[in-house]
């Protein structure tokens, strides 16, 4: 399981990123889209090794209106 | 300098302080706007770029994205504020959320700079920071770190962490800060590429409260002064401007206006008068009448 935005889902496992994109049906070329696995930044470049560890809080961001 | 005798004379009893002429050109002479008699130069002269690390913006007018009930009235706002860098927030992806901002904001043909609202650490803001990197592929960031949720006032000494980490890291800092000339200065010293002093409270629409401490920051700084926060009309921001501010960041006072699209309008025209008065270079304000008809010739009826 992972946490992802805040909400648990059990039904989320161990996987890249990209692949975690590809459930949210966001395009992994996706403008204006950023990734925090457990507080750390996971670079554009590393979406599609980079292995969202069991556990991980995962924050998937995006722009909104503000400021 | 000005003679603080001067200064004391400006500061009427009810408190208001006043900005005088000495005082609005007593700063920096390099950043005293030039100021000619000549109808095209004067043109010129409110259409003067301004320019923030080395990125050339011809409106003096930045426009936050927050508070607009739709959209389209955004995208029209834009327009008619004339704007050409507008912010944006880093939040969590909506999966039910309907149009996109950055396809709106690329269809306006407006830079993006990304801002750090909601952070109240230096650890989060430079997390955001990073993140909205990666997002919007630029190294601008508004930075904001908040130390009070119902003041929304920036707590310095995680502000300055912030900006200093985030200028080691190759980001261009803007940060919005306190009134205060001491912080401003100690924000550029750590490498800050302009500031941005508040006005009053974000969105309390209170104006410049302390007027005389927003011209001791513009003379206190070698960059770029955008007042930010606490505008709540176009007075504020002609003031803003007259008081030597290089530029003025609206939100609320337009997304949050009866009439936006009407408010970008008034902004756009108020950034601009303040800045030609601003060069034009305004009389000094006196205790007693000055008469502008001469006292030679007056008819006598008795």
């Amino acid at each position: 399981m992972i946490y992802l935005n805040g909400d648990p889902h059990d039904d989320i496992g161990e996987q890249t990123v990209a692949r975690l994109l590809a459930l949210l049906e966001l395009e992994p070329d996706a403008r204006g889209i950023a990734v925090a696995v457990d507080g750390e930044v996971v670079p554009r470049t590393g979406w599609s090794t980079f292995a969202i560890p069991d556990g991980a809080r995962v924050e998937v961001l995006t722009a909104m209106q503000g400021g | 300098m000005v003679d603080p005798a001067t200064r004391q004379s400006d500061v009427p009893e009810n408190g208001h302080v006043s900005v005088s002429r000495a005082d609005q050109l007593g700063g920096d002479p390099t950043t005293m706007v030039p100021c000619s008699t000549d109808p095209q130069a004067a043109e010129a002269l409110t259409n003067d770029p301004l320019t923030i690390a080395g990125r050339t913006l011809r409106s003096r007018l930045l426009l936050g994205t927050g508070g607009f009930p739709s959209l389209e009235l955004l995208a029209e706002s834009i327009r008619a504020s004339g704007s050409e860098l507008v912010t944006v927030a880093l939040r969590r992806v909506d999966p039910t959320a309907r149009g996109s901002l950055l396809d709106v904001l690329e269809r306006e043909g407006v830079e993006l700079l990304p801002n750090t609202a909601g952070c109240f650490t230096a650890r989060d803001a430079v997390l955001t920071a990073k993140l909205a990197r990666e997002a919007f592929a630029t190294d601008w960031i508004k930075l904001e770190v908040i130390g009070d949720e119902d003041m929304l006032l920036p707590d310095a000494p995680e502000l300055l962490m912030a900006a200093e980490l985030l200028v080691d890291d190759g980001f261009v800092v803007l940060p919005y800060t306190t009134d205060d000339p001491v912080l401003a200065r100690r924000l550029v010293d750590v490498g800050c590429a302009a500031v941005l002093p508040l006005g009053a409270p974000i969105g309390s629409g209170m104006g410049i409260r302390n007027p005389y401490n927003i011209s001791l920051i513009r003379e206190a700084v070698d960059v770029p002064v955008v007042l930010d926060a606490g505008v709540g009309t176009a007075s504020d921001a002609a003031l803003a401007m007259e008081l030597g501010c290089d530029a003025v960041m609206v939100a609320s006072a337009v997304s949050r206006a009866q009439d936006p699209v009407a408010m970008a309008m008034a902004m756009r025209g108020a950034v601009q008068a303040g800045r030609l008065a601003r060069g034009a270079g305004r009389i000094p304000r006196r205790t007693y009448a000055t008469a502008s008809s001469p006292h030679e010739g007056v008819a006598d009826f008795s």
